[in-house]
């Protein structure tokens, strides 16, 4: 066994152990850092791959901006604290079903995809080609459309949040 | 490769070679190799903290018109010795109804995010942790940690003026980061890549010569990000009793105050690296240890340019600190992104000297508009006096008087 794979398998058993945290803690706020730990797990296996780009993303995007906004979210709730209620509700089977069929599914098509069963291959050797990455964004037989959509959708969602944050004049007194 | 002229690498090559003579397999060689990197490259940072504390508590009390830290050793150079002891000794004390988890986790957290910045910096042609292509996105996702310690410590604490103080305290630091990450784009425009070693390869024209009003955003934006004076409101010693590290004693409290001069010092090894050059200087492609000692020498200038405005600059106030960052900063940073990008484009990268003038005309001309507007906008905004009551009765003892 190389040392890979046993990094591997531990980064994979932490990531699925908090990932079952994230459901189970009983505080809404433990659950949110079981979450960081979780993307923190999934970041480390892009690091496997060598793709460096994505555990940077991964890291940019979840754990700083995502995760820090729930946990924002979370401690400005009230009793975050003292939250010891119970996760579940009535409902927690139908949950879980509908959790079960979308993994099944997902597997489903995995495997009839033609590279399912090949061996681990690592992206090239130094990570991706950033030029080519970033080319693909504004080339038009390439990403450029949801590219631009997206930009677009983001642009629209700052305007809003300024608008809706905006102190009216004649309101604050 | 030999001794004289690249130590670091020769005595890698010759540790791999007794490691495979001992029948290790190669790949645990190199696993072997990548553990002690780390722990050296994790272990020095923090010995060099010993210093930087006295060094920044003398120069401070020099410019106070103290004298600092005398008494342990000559000149006190063994204070932090003392102190470190002291620290050890002293007891751990976790609040009552503390969640002992992330209050725990905070401070090692703190530490890291420092840390971990100092794997992507060449400290030399070929001495770096690892040459990551995507450095400068790793510089920001490395500073996520950080504000993570923060609100785990505010939090953790479960004291509400810990968390009030973590709320100053991440307020700051996630708007801090904006300028701060726009102002790196302008390296890697310049570069065409994000890797450091590759930014600093580049670097044949200094980035602070092509570009100096991105290396002035980059700066202040490091100081706010270090929490230093002017902008060191989030615990602000002579206001507040402390920040969100109020419930840390002992050790754990010790982690955070070297997180903070660790980072300090790293933010100017960054400033260096990004902005003068890093280890570029005369012979340094020949001997890299030469390359080391020029980043030494231009890193301890940039840090004692930060102590020294950390010695004489006033704090700022917590409105002041969102106006500078959002209406002057974030607008500065991204008109100078467009105009460096457009010049960039006018003026082919062949004709060095006409870029470096038209880049520094443009450059100046910013700051003059931003410097226009800003006294605009100061002298036309006249805020209200505030006078107070003698507190009684139902008033809340503040009255507004118009003006």
């Amino acid at each position: 066994m190389t040392p890979i794979q046993i990094v591997f398998i531990i980064i994979a058993a932490v990531t699925l152990g908090s990932a079952l945290m994230v459901v189970s803690a009983r505080r809404v706020m433990h659950s949110a850092l079981w979450l960081v730990l979780t993307l923190l797990g999934v970041a480390i296996l892009f690091a496997l791959l060598d793709s460096r780009f994505f555990v940077v993303v991964q890291v940019i995007v979840y754990i700083g901006a995502i995760a820090i906004l729930i946990i924002f979210a979370v401690m400005l709730t009230r009793h975050a604290m003292s939250d010891e209620g119970s996760p579940l509700n009535r409902y927690w089977w139908a949950g879980a079903l509908v959790a079960a069929v979308f993994l099944a599914s997902l597997i489903g098509i995995l495997s009839t995809w033609g590279n399912f069963s090949t061996q681990v291959r690592t992206a090239t050797q130094g990570g991706e080609n950033l030029v080519t990455l970033g080319l693909s964004f504004v080339d038009p037989s390439g990403y450029l459309v949801p590219f631009e959509v997206a930009s677009v959708m983001l642009l629209a969602a700052l305007i809003g949040a300024v608008y809706v944050a905006l102190e009216r004049r004649g309101e604050k007194k | 490769m030999n001794f004289a002229t690249d130590p670091m690498n020769s005595i890698i090559e010759i540790f791999r070679g007794w490691l495979l003579s001992l029948g290790v397999s190669s790949s645990w060689a190199q696993f072997i190799l990548f553990v002690i990197g780390a722990g050296i490259l994790a272990t020095i940072p923090m010995l060099i903290t010993l210093g930087l504390i006295w060094a920044e508590r003398k120069l401070l009390g020099r410019i106070q018109d103290r004298l600092g830290p005398n008494r342990v050793g000559p000149w006190g150079i063994f204070q932090t010795m003392a102190d470190m002891v002291k620290i050890f000794t002293k007891e751990l004390i976790t609040p009552k109804n503390a969640d002992r988890i992330p209050y725990n986790l905070a401070p090692i957290l703190s530490v890291a995010g420092v840390l971990a910045l100092w794997a992507i910096i060449p400290f030399g042609i070929s001495i770096i942790g690892v040459n990551l292509n995507v450095g400068v996105l790793y510089l920001i996702a490395v500073g996520g940690f950080g504000t993570l310690g923060f609100m785990l410590a505010g939090w953790g604490s479960n004291n509400k003026y810990a968390l009030l103080g973590a709320f100053r305290a991440i307020a700051q630091l996630i708007s801090y980061e904006v300028p701060m990450a726009i102002s790196l784009l302008i390296p890697v425009m310049f570069s065409g890549s994000l890797g450091m070693a590759d930014i600093v390869a580049s670097q044949d024209v200094w980035y602070i010569v092509l570009s100096p009003v991105a290396a002035l955003v980059f700066f202040i934006a490091t100081i706010a990000e270090v929490g230093r004076s002017p902008f060191d409101l989030l615990e602000a010693d002579s206001e507040l009793v402390s920040g969100f590290n109020i419930e840390y004693s002992g050790l754990k409290f010790g982690m955070f105050y070297v997180a903070d001069f660790l980072h300090a010092f790293t933010v100017s090894l960054l400033f260096t690296t990004i902005f003068l050059g890093g280890w570029r200087g005369p012979l340094a492609a020949q001997y890299p240890w030469l390359g080391f000692v020029y980043l030494l020498i231009k890193t301890v200038i940039v840090w004692f340019l930060s102590v020294l405005i950390r010695g004489s600059m006033p704090r700022i106030r917590i409105d002041q600190m969102m106006f500078f960052n959002w209406k002057v900063l974030t607008p500065l940073s991204l008109g100078l992104l467009v105009t460096t990008a457009l010049v960039g484009k006018a003026i082919p990268a062949q004709q060095t000297a006409l870029r470096v003038i038209g880049l520094l005309i443009m450059n100046g001309l910013l700051l003059l508009i931003t410097n226009f507007i800003w006294r605009a906008v100061s002298s036309s905004k006249v805020r209200p006096v505030v006078t107070a009551e003698p507190y009684g009765g139902q008033t809340t003892g503040i009255k507004e008087v118009s003006s």
